[in-house]
Order: structure tokens, then C-alpha cells, then sequence
């Protein structure tokens, strides 16, 4: 918690990952599947997850109503207008899908567990349930933990129909394409694990890591006002990069 | 703020919608999905059916009235098997239309045009199409002009 004193600040980025690697250990390491904590988790799931929707039902439908019209505008030109709904889907189920639900988290629901949880630390409400004998990892940060990895893909899912709705709104709808081929060609191409599948791995692994960031900034956060304010923001930028490589990496893989 | 009860049960909303999204997804978008079950059966013999897929479009007059559900290979002829189901209100096609395998634009996917006869009778379900043109091959079209042309001379 003395980053800033230190004399070799180049190196604090990766103390900042070992750091968060310990403490997602010790989260891990305390982890006791109680009844109290089903019940926060579900809690968490609806301030992560509900509190989403708005933000991820409006983003998909028109990420797919754009993506749409740009590809069928590229596609025409080649008279393949009809592979429009292939181009959509696979897109969105491996790379938008995921990345994109993942940003948007990180941004609505991300900065307001670290906010809360630089706050609980400002004004040592977590050191109130250290004396309380309550582990602020078992009652805190695991739940928050185990939402996030649910929410964020139960959001891409939810993201992916609204996006795939937009585009059969501007390529039936609006440009009168024929909703049988539309759905024929994304059916015939798309497969069920190797493109589904594959994107809600990834869907499970950016929810953990979206959540584990914004936690671990929340509970490092130095307890004053500035301190929250800078953790809030760290945990977006540092979201963003670390889905976007990770994202790179997991295709990499799976492809 | 709402009751503890409430959130729980927005929760256990949200995490149902998702998993109808799941279901949606899997069902509607990807090749595990489950072909409309209306309309009628016809099927159709051709010797080469080309680049041809299950789902691909069934016309006529470039109206899309149905889709191909199998394509197999006939075990005693050789030739390629295409079942189609066409959607009920076309239940008047004449008997004896013919089936032509076509493609949509130079890149586009191939689809089965079928052009009307003036047969009196309908076609009905489990019908076959007799007339039949075969996918147009680009490599054999060359081939043929190439050794056609020698032969004329």
C-alpha cells in the first residue's frame, strides 16, 4: 500500500501483478461454499449483472445494427449480400461478443465494486469485519468474484441476441433481404462449439478477469478520496488492456 | 433500496434470460438448428448438385418459397438426393416442374430455382421432381468448349 514511495517506479506495474496474483491466492485459498455467500452472491449478480442490462441490451443492438450495415454495404459490392448474417454472427460470437460486453462491464459495473470496495477500506468498514471476526475475503470479495464470472457471460449471451436482432432489423427489415437465407446462411456456417462455444469460454474468462481486477483495485486502493478516485480508473484502463491481449492470446489458441 | 427478497428475485430473472438467450443462440443461430417443421416434402434427383447445402433456398421466379432439408447420395443410381420442404401456401405447384441448381452471383451461395410446368395436377408431399438440370460446373463447361472446338474443326 506505499506504491508511490518506492525508488524504482518502472517496476511497479509488475509488482502490481504479483500483488494481484497473491491476492487472488488468498481469495481463492479462503474459499468456503457457505449459505450466506450463495445469497451475496446472488446479490452481486444483480448490481453486476442486472444493473448491466440498459447499458448491454442498447450496445448490442446497435454494434449490430452498424455491424450490419457495414458489411452489407462491403458485401453488396461483391453480390454476396447474403453471407451478411454469416459475417455477423461469427464476428460477433468469437471476437465482439465477448470483448465488447466485457468493456462495457468494466466500465458500468467494474468501477463500482472498486469504488465500493475503496470506500468500504477508506472508511475501514473492512477492518470493522476483521473485528468482527467476519473474513472480508469470504464476505466481500469472493462473491463479487464468482457474480462477476457469471454475469459477464450471461451478458455476452444476452448482448449477442440484441446484436443479432439489429442486424435482422437493417438486413430484413430495412434492406428487404430474404429472412430465410438470412438465417439459413448463419446456421450453415456457424458451429455450435468450435464458434459458440469458444466465444463463452472466452465470455467465462474475461467475466473472472473483469471482476478480479476491479476487486483487487478496490481493496488496494489507498483509503482516501484520491486514492479511490485513481483506483476507478485504473481498473478500466488496466480491464480493457489486459481483455483485449487476453483476448489475442485465447484465439490464438482455440483457432 | 430495494428488499433482499426483490433482488434475489431480479437476479434469478436475469440469469433466466440469459439462459433463454443461450437456448436462442444455439437453436436459431449455429447448425444445431431445428428446421421449421411446416410445409411440404418434394424431392429431386440430379446428377451433380455442385456446391449445394442443407438450407440452402428454394425459389421460383426468385421468390425463396422453401429450403433444401437433406441432400444424400441414391445408393442404386449415383445421382444426389435433395429433399425439400416448401412452404404450405405454394401447395398448387404443377406436377411436372422442373429443378435447376443455380448460383447467386459470382461468389454467392448455389440454391434450387424451380420453374412451373402446365401439368393440371399438383405436386403433393413425398412427390419427385423429374425434370432436373444439374449444378453448372465452370471446369467442366471449359473443358467441354476447349475439346468441342478441336473436334469441330
Amino acid at each position: 500500500m506505499n506504491s508511490a514511495s518506492t525508488p524504482t517506479r518502472w517496476l511497479d506495474p509488475i509488482r502490481h501483478l504479483g500483488r494481484a496474483g497473491l491476492f487472488l491466492l488468498t481469495a481463492i485459498s479462503r474459499m468456503r461454499l457457505t449459505r450466506l455467500q450463495a445469497g451475496e452472491t446472488l446479490r452481486q449478480i444483480y448490481f453486476a449483472g442486472v444493473r448491466s442490462l440498459v447499458i448491454i441490451v442498447t450496445g448490442g443492438f446497435f454494434v449490430g445494427l452498424v455491424l450490419t450495415l457495414q458489411t452489407y454495404d462491403t458485401l453488396s459490392r461483391f453480390g454476396a449480400a447474403d453471407a451478411v448474417s454469416t459475417v455477423l454472427a461469427l464476428s460477433l460470437f468469437r471476437e465482439l461478443g465477448p470483448v465488447l460486453t466485457t468493456l462495457l462491464f468494466a466500465g458500468r459495473a467494474g468501477t463500482s465494486i472498486t469504488a465500493e470496495i475503496g470506500l468500504m477500506r477508506a472508511t475501514e468498514q473492512l477492518d470493522a469485519l476483521d473485528l468482527m471476526a467476519i473474513d472480508p475475503m469470504e464476505r466481500i470479495v469472493q462473491p463479487r468474484l464468482l457474480a462477476g464470472i457469471v454475469a459477464v457471460p450471461a451478458l455476452v449471451l444476452i448482448f449477442n441476441v440484441c446484436a443479432i436482432l439489429g442486424g435482422v432489423v437493417f438486413a430484413v427489415f430495412m434492406m428487404g433481404s430474404d429472412p430465410i437465407t438470412f438465417w439459413a446462411n448463419m446456421q450453415a456456417t456457424v458451429e455450435l462449439w468450435r464458434d459458440f462455444g469458444h466465444g463463452m469460454l472466452k465470455a467465462v474468462a474475461f467475466g473472472f478477469l473483469a471482476s478480479w481486477l476491479a476487486v483487487y483495485f478496490g481493496w488496494t486502493a489507498r483509503p482516501t478520496s484520491e486514492g479511490v478516485a485513481l483506483a476507478t480508473t485504473q481498473t478500466v484502463i488496466a480491464t480493457a488492456i489486459s481483455v483485449l491481449i487476453l483476448d489475442f492470446v485465447l484465439s490464438a489458441f482455440m483457432l | 433500496m430495494k428488499s433482499s427478497h426483490q433482488i434475489e428475485l431480479t437476479a434469478g430473472v436475469f440469469l433466466l434470460l440469459a439462459i433463454g438467450a443461450l437456448i436462442f443462440l444455439a437453436v436459431q443461430a449455429t447448425d444445431r438448428g431445428v428446421v421449421a417443421a411446416g410445409g411440404y416434402q418434394v424431392t429431386a434427383s440430379f446428377s451433380n448438385v455442385g456446391g449445394l447445402k442443407p438450407r440452402a433456398r428454394v425459389s421460383m421466379g426468385g421468390v425463396t418459397i422453401g429450403m433444401v432439408e437433406s441432400i444424400n447420395l441414391d445408393p442404386d443410381t449415383f445421382e444426389a438426393r435433395v429433399v425439400m420442404r416448401i412452404a404450405d401456401e405454394f401447395d398448387d405447384l404443377p406436377e411436372d416442374t422442373s429443378a435447376s441448381i443455380f448460383t447467386a452471383g459470382i461468389l454467392g451461395d448455389q440454391f434450387i430455382g424451380l420453374e412451373p410446368g402446365g401439368s393440371p395436377e399438383p405436386l403433393r408431399d413425398g412427390d419427385r421432381i423429374l425434370l432436373t438440370n444439374s449444378a453448372l460446373q465452370l471446369e467442366q463447361l471449359i473443358t467441354r468448349y476447349m475439346f468441342d472446338s478441336e473436334g469441330d474443326d
